[in-house]
């Protein structure tokens, strides 16, 4: 039986064709790829500091002088579907008069949740065990650093704080060492 | 009745001819294999396969009434617990299931690996295996995280701190993760599709080949000690067995594998229903922290190696040990591709074996009950016993009292009782004298925060009068040179 494509003036003709089709394949694939990249890749190309805002804390006198108190935040970014994972902790220590410490609840290991203990005046971490002391450096433990501390400022009788994204090694550019040193201790 | 069975034939041969199926799969089912391989170690291969097929039923049924929000995740699987006929059942066979099937695709990478069978010609199944494993352990975290409760909140914050640690690209990778700056309804979403579409589907793609290949190929035969792997003659070698010693896989070998399955998926079925489905825990709402969030088992070596990791070396082991320990899996069969495949003649391959297993195994262990986790309530719930406050001063007592106050207990335990974190202070006395006591608690050291700032002068020497007094039966710890300068002292005190 004769093959179709034997014929040698068909054959370059519809070979021709074929890898022309192809090519067009090609070329349509490469533009498709640029929305679908554009789109996966969206949360990489906004810039970590476009997440953050001013966000209001609450009320100075919710924060007494000396003590360190837990406090709540709605993070500004988000879908409706977020629904309680929108509202954040944090703690804030008023130290005296306008001078404020808010630091991430997010221990600098591995973000899980620490607590503070007044009587001690220590934050301890469940997970692994990191400790900080209540100017939020490193007592003790695996954390490579002291607690995240967001920037803050008063407001008439507001607290306000910088925040907006997870804090993390990575993602706390914006975000103050605690202290003078984060090492100290 | 022989009507009916004429009708089925008819029904068969009618679907048949326009199918054309039966051919090759009766004579992909009686294939020959070695008779040697058909034992009972062959049979986890397609008790994974077998237990795949339950999660993408079990998984399909869960995705009628799942919600892959993160706020009405954790509601909808309350409801299936609770609301739903059976519905804690079906969770219970996902959740079982991917316990199951982690622990039996271990098992057959270890058993493959021990008979040598990723050895020539057979490298491309072992690779495409080693991809098949790393994503049934994406699976079991990208499942964990669906659950979408306390565990997989912070968890997440975990897989993100982590991620956070790669240079230059941290944060991006971060974001990547989540879908988004923060944990939330982005991060709950791409992980469902992670789960249910994309890992899923490469998975059944490649599960596919990697049977192919199998049939195509050849089951390994029974490696027996000093028969090598040659690449220019292994194939005809192999040929030559099944020719002269084959069965069919069907029905010589195909009932080990089947009763396996069976007795697996039975398995599952019995710890679902005697243990029910796993979780959820707490609501996943940061704002509740009092919780202690723990990985599933699968990955709790690794919440063990990040607490026991030095520190300096975390970040760097964490990020280059398993980039390694995949290539090196991915090039084994290109550098151990030929030679012995009996395990009495490979005496580093089942040392590397035992050391990883007892490795994981104990880190697992161990992470159960984790030593280095503080217990955040024992300072409130562990008292004091009674035995360390006997007989004791009123300032040793008022001592105990600041020792538990201070959340020491969250750390030490008394006599086995409270945080495992510092060493039991049930004997502490024996080996610190007062002196070292006091330095100890004030300045801390060798991983204890100072209390320098804590304790006031009189809570201090309180706290280090109980201490002092927590020697058990023993001679309590003592300085000779204290001893020494207090006598002369005395000595001094008496000329004058």
């Amino acid at each position: 039986m004769e093959h179709p494509t034997t014929q040698p003036s068909q054959h370059s003709r519809r070979t021709f064709l074929f890898k022309l089709a192809l090519l067009a394949n090609g070329a349509v694939g490469a533009v498709l790829a640029v929305p679908i990249l554009g789109y996966i890749l969206g949360p990489v190309f906004k810039r970590g500091r476009s997440y953050e805002y001013w966000i209001p804390l609450g009320f100075l006198h919710q924060f007494p002088e000396g003590e360190t108190r837990l406090a709540h935040f709605h993070n500004p970014d988000g879908s409706p579907a977020d629904g309680q994972t929108r509202t954040l902790p944090c703690w804030v220590r008023h130290i005296k008069q306008n001078q404020f410490q808010v630091f991430a609840i997010n221990c600098a290991h591995m973000g899980c949740p620490v607590h503070w203990f007044p009587q001690s005046k220590l934050f301890m971490c469940p997970c692994h065990g990191g400790v900080y002391y209540q100017d939020g450096a490193r007592a003790a433990g695996p954390p490579p650093r002291g607690l995240f501390e967001y920037k803050y400022k008063i407001v008439g009788d507001r607290l306000m704080i910088r925040a907006g994204q997870l804090p993390t090694l990575a993602t706390h550019a914006s975000i103050a060492a605690p202290g003078s040193s984060p090492c100290q201790g | 009745m022989s009507g009916l069975k004429q009708k089925g034939i008819a029904i068969y041969r009618w679907l048949d001819s326009r199918l054309g199926l039966a051919g090759p799969v009766i004579e992909a089912a009686e294939h020959p294999i070695p008779k040697s391989s058909a034992s009972w170690w062959y049979v986890f291969g397609s008790a994974a396969t077998v237990i795949l097929m339950m999660q993408i039923v079990t998984g399909v049924l869960l995705a009628l009434v799942y919600t892959p929000t993160a706020r009405d995740a954790w509601n909808s699987l309350n409801f299936l617990n609770h609301g739903l006929t059976l519905g804690w059942f079906l969770r219970a066979l996902h959740g079982w299931g991917s316990d199951f099937m982690v622990a039996i695709v271990l098992i057959h990478m270890t058993q493959v690996f021990m008979f040598g069978a990723y050895k020539f010609p057979r490298e491309l199944t072992w690779i495409l295996g080693v991809f098949l494993l790393l994503m049934t352990f994406g699976m079991a975290f990208t499942g964990q995280v669906l659950r979408f409760d306390q565990d997989a909140y912070w968890g997440i914050g975990i897989g993100a701190s982590i991620m956070a640690r790669v240079p230059f690209v941290g944060s991006k990778l971060v974001h990547l993760l989540l879908g988004g700056p923060i944990i939330g309804a982005t991060t709950v979403s791409r992980f469902f599709a992670l789960h249910v579409f994309v890992i899923p589907g490469i998975l059944l793609a490649f599960v596919g080949l990697h049977v192919w290949m199998v049939l195509r190929l050849g089951i390994n035969e029974w490696p027996m000690p000093g028969r090598l792997v040659r690449r220019s003659t292994y194939i005809q070698e192999y040929e030559a067995e099944i020719h002269k010693d084959g069965v069919p896989f069907v029905p010589d070998a195909g009932w080990t594998d089947a009763m396996f399955a069976a007795a697996i998926i039975l398995a599952i079925m019995a710890c679902a229903a005697l243990f029910g489905p796993i979780g959820p825990t707490g609501p996943p709402d940061p704002t509740i922290i009092q919780t202690v969030p723990k990985p599933d088992v699968p990955f709790l070596w690794i919440y063990a190696l990040l607490a026991l990791l030095p520190p300096k070396l975390e970040t760097p082991i964490l990020l280059i040990v398993p980039v390694v320990v995949i290539c090196v899996m991915l090039a084994l069969p290109f550098f151990a591709g030929e030679g012995e495949k009996h395990w009495s003649r490979r005496p580093i391959a089942v040392l590397m074996v035992l050391v990883i297993a007892v490795s994981l195994g104990t880190l697992t262990v161990v992470s159960l009950n984790p030593p280095w986790s503080p217990e955040m309530t024992a300072w409130s719930a562990d008292p004091v016993q009674p035995r360390f406050l006997r007989g004791r001063t009123p300032l040793e007592r008022q001592g105990a009292i600041v020792f538990q106050e201070k959340q020491c207990r969250n750390c030490h335990a008394l006599a086995g009782l409270g945080g495992k974190r510092g060493p039991d202070l049930a004997s502490v006395a024996t080996r610190l004298t007062e002196d070292e006591l006091v330095r100890q608690v004030l300045q801390g050291g060798g991983n204890m925060p100072a209390y320098g700032s804590a304790l006031s002068p009189a809570q201090t020497t309180a706290l280090v009068a109980f201490l002092g007094t927590l020697n058990g039966n023993e001679r309590p710890a003592r300085d000779p040179s204290l001893e020494l300068t207090h006598s002369n002292a005395a000595q001094k005190q008496q000329k004058f």
